[in-house]
C-alpha cells in the first residue's frame, strides 16, 4: 500500500518540481541565447541566486492576480479545460519507468507507477485526450478568435499524432514489445545500440512531432503570443497558470518519451545493470567521494570569488552564502567516505543503488532533452499555419510510412 | 471481491453517463458525457482482461472520434432557439412505455440463461499479440472488408460534402 502511494506521488512531485526549474531555464537560457543577462532581480534577503527566485515570484503573482471569469463564457467547460490539460499531462507519467525492475523475493518490482503491457499505447491515448482540453478552452471562451485558435491548435495536434504513431511503430517493431521497460532494456547499455543510431529517421520524425504535439516553437502559432490571438486569451491568473504548467508538463513528458524510446532510457552508457549491481559497494564509495570532492572544489571556487566592495550591498555575500556550506558539505561527504570504509549493502541494497544511479541518469537525460526543446524554441522562427499543415500531412506522414516499410522489410528478410 | 466492487462502480458510471447523454439538451454536454462513458467502458474492458481493447477504446473512440464530434458541434454554432426541448406528450409516453417493455424482456431473458461452467482464459488472452493473431489470421477478410468500407465512407463524405459549383 505504501509503495503504491509512493509510486503515485513520486512522478507527480517530479513534474511539479521540474516545472519551476524549466521556467527558470527557459528565461535564463533564452536570455543568454539572445545575448543579454536575463531576469536577475528577484531576491530573498539580498540573495539573487541567478534569477531562480523569479519562478517563485511568478507563482506568487499568478496566484494573487484577480481571477476574472467573464460572464459570457460557458462556466463548466471554462473551468474544466485547464484541469483537463494539466491532468492528462500528469497521468501520462504513470507508465514511465525510472530504472530496471528490482527483483525482491523473486518477484519483479517495477519502478513505474503502473506496469502496463500496452505502455506506449497508453501514452498515445493520453496525448489524444490532450486535444480535448485545448478545444474546450477555445470554445468555452465564447470568443471567435479563441475558438479559431483552439481549432487551429487541436487540428495541429491531431495531424502530428499520426506521424508520431508511425515513427513509434518502427521503434516497437525493432523492440518487439509495447512495454516501455522492454523497449529500454532492448537498447543495451552500449550507446551505439541506442535507437537514435539504429533508426535515425524515426528519431527525427518523432522529435519533430513531439514539438508539434506540445505546441512548442517552431509550431507555436496557435498560442503565438505576439502574433495572433490564441485559445487562452480569456483566461486569467490561476487557470492561465494551469495552462502554462500544462505546457511545461507536456514538454517534460515528451522529453521523457524521447529519452526512453531513442536515447536508451534509464541505461547508463557503458554500464549495464548487472555491472552496477555487482560493484555496488565500490560504486557507492566512488559516488560519495566524487561528490564530496566536487562540492568542495565548487565551494572553494565560489569562496575565492568573494571581493568585498564589488557591488556595495548585500550581493557581495552571495558567493559566501553559497560557497561556504557547499565546501563544508563536500568536506563532510569526503570524510564520510574515507572514514566509513567498505560499505556493506547486500543484494537489495545493491539493487537500490543501481536503480538510484539509473534514475539520476534518466533525469539528467530528460533535463538535457528539455534544454534542447528550449534551445530550439529560441533559435528557429515560427512556422505559418499552412506550412505546419503542409509539413505534417504531405511530408511527415509519407516519410513515416516509408520508414515503417523499410524497417518491416529489414525485419522480415534480415 | 475487489473485482466485483470495481465492476459495479464502473457499470454504474457508464449507465449514468449514457443516461445523461441522452437526456441532455446541450450537444456539447452530451458529447462530454459520452467521453466520460467511454472511460468507464474502457475500465470494464480492463476488468474483462482485455487491456489492448481498453486502451484502443480510449485512443480511438474517446480520443479521435469524439474529438471529431466535438469539432463538428463547435463549428455548428447552435443558438438556444435551435435546441428543441422535448416535452411530455402522448407520443413520448408511448415510446417510453415501449422502452420499459424492452428492458423487462431483456431482464427476463438474462435471468433464464443457463450458466455454464466458465473456463479460465490463458494469461495472454487480451494481449496485443493475441489480438493481432486473430485480426491477421482468422478474421483477416472481415478486417480488410471493414477497411475498404471505411475508405468508401471517407470518399463518399468528401464527395457529398463538396459545395456545388453553380
Amino acid at each position: 500500500m505504501l509503495t503504491i502511494i509512493l509510486k503515485i506521488l513520486i512522478p507527480f512531485l517530479i513534474i511539479f518540481n521540474i516545472i519551476p526549474l524549466l521556467i527558470w531555464l527557459e528565461r535564463k537560457g533564452c536570455a543568454y541565447i539572445q545575448d543579454r543577462p536575463g531576469p536577475n532581480r528577484a531576491s530573498i534577503f539580498g540573495l539573487r541566486l541567478g534569477g531562480v527566485l523569479h519562478a517563485l515570484a511568478d507563482v506568487v503573482k499568478l496566484m494573487t492576480k484577480e481571477d476574472i471569469t467573464p460572464t459570457h463564457v460557458s462556466r463548466p467547460y471554462y473551468t474544466m479545460a485547464p484541469f483537463m490539460a494539466l491532468t492528462v499531462a500528469c497521468i501520462t507519467f504513470a507508465v514511465i519507468p525510472f530504472g530496471e525492475p528490482l527483483v525482491i523475493d523473486g518477484a519483479p518490482f517495477y519502478l513505474q507507477a503502473a506496469h502496463l503491457d500496452v505502455g506506449i499505447l497508453y501514452i498515445l491515448a493520453m496525448s489524444s485526450l490532450g486535444v480535448f482540453g485545448v478545444m474546450l478552452a477555445g470554445w468555452s471562451a465564447n470568443n471567435k478568435y479563441a475558438l479559431l485558435g483552439g481549432l487551429r491548435s487541436s487540428a495541429q495536434m491531431c495531424s502530428y499524432e499520426i506521424s508520431m504513431g508511425l515513427a513509434l511503430l518502427s521503434v516497437v517493431l525493432m523492440g518487439g514489445s509495447l512495454d516501455l521497460n522492454i523497449l529500454s532494456l532492448n537498447q543495451t547499455a552500449n550507446p551505439l545500440y541506442w535507437n537514435f543510431i539504429r533508426m535515425p529517421l524515426a528519431c527525427l520524425i518523432f522529435v519533430t512531432a513531439a514539438f508539434a504535439e506540445t505546441n512548442r516553437l517552431p509550431f507555436d502559432l496557435p498560442e503565438g503570443e505576439s502574433e495572433i490571438v490564441g485559445y487562452h486569451v480569456e483566461y486569467s491568473s490561476m487557470k492561465f497558470a494551469m495552462f502554462f504548467m500544462a505546457e511545461y508538463a507536456h514538454m517534460i513528458i515528451a522529453s521523457a518519451l524521447i529519452v526512453l524510446l531513442f536515447f536508451g532510457g534509464w541505461q547508463v552508457p557503458f554500464l549495464p545493470t548487472s555491472l552496477l549491481r555487482e560493484n555496488a559497494e565500490m560504486g557507492l564509495f566512488i559516488l560519495i567521494m566524487g561528490n564530496g570532492i566536487l562540492f568542495m572544489l565548487l565551494g572553494l571556487f565560489l569562496v575565492s570569488k568573494f571581493k568585498k566592495g564589488k557591488y556595495g550591498d548585500r550581493r557581495d555575500f552571495e558567493v559566501l552564502v553559497l560557497g561556504v556550506p557547499l565546501s563544508i558539505v563536500g568536506l563532510g561527504l569526503a570524510l564520510l567516505a574515507l572514514l566509513h570504509g567498505a560499505f556493506d549493502l547486500g543484494a537489495l541494497g545493491s539493487q537500490i543503488f543501481a536503480a538510484f544511479v539509473q534514475f539520476s541518469v534518466f533525469l539528467g537525460k530528460v533535463l538535457f532533452c528539455c534544454w534542447f526543446f528550449i534551445w530550439v524554441r529560441w533559435t528557429l522562427p515560427r512556422f505559418r499555419y499552412d506550412q505546419v499543415m503542409h509539413l505534417g500531412w504531405k511530408i511527415m506522414v509519407p516519410l513515416g510510412m516509408v520508414n515503417l516499410l523499410v524497417y518491416s522489410v529489414a525485419l522480415l528478410w534480415v | 471481491m475487489g473485482e466485483q466492487f470495481f465492476f459495479y462502480i464502473f457499470a454504474a458510471i457508464t449507465v449514468v453517463a449514457i443516461l445523461l447523454m441522452i437526456i441532455n439538451n446541450n450537444p456539447i454536454a452530451s458529447a462530454m458525457c459520452l467521453v466520460f462513458a467511454f472511460f468507464a467502458l474502457s475500465a470494464l474492458y480492463v476488468l474483462l482482461h482485455a487491456p489492448f481493447v481498453a486502451i484502443m477504446q480510449v485512443l480511438v473512440y474517446a480520443g479521435a472520434i469524439m474529438v471529431l464530434f466535438v469539432f463538428v458541434i463547435m463549428m455548428l454554432r447552435l443558438r438556444p432557439e435551435d435546441l428543441v426541448v422535448d416535452r411530455w406528450n402522448a407520443k413520448n409516453l408511448l415510446l417510453g412505455g415501449i422502452g420499459v417493455f424492452f428492458v423487462v424482456v431483456v431482464i427476463q431473458v438474462l435471468r433464464h440463461i443457463p450458466l455454464l461452467a466458465f473456463q479460465p482464459v490463458d494469461p495472454h488472452f487480451g494481449s496485443p499479440e493475441e489480438v493481432g493473431r486473430l485480426i491477421f489470421g482468422k478474421y483477416m477478410i472481415p478486417f480488410e472488408l471493414i477497411s475498404v468500407t471505411l475508405l468508401v465512407a471517407l470518399v463518399g463524405v468528401v464527395v457529398l460534402g463538396k459545395k456545388e459549383k453553380s
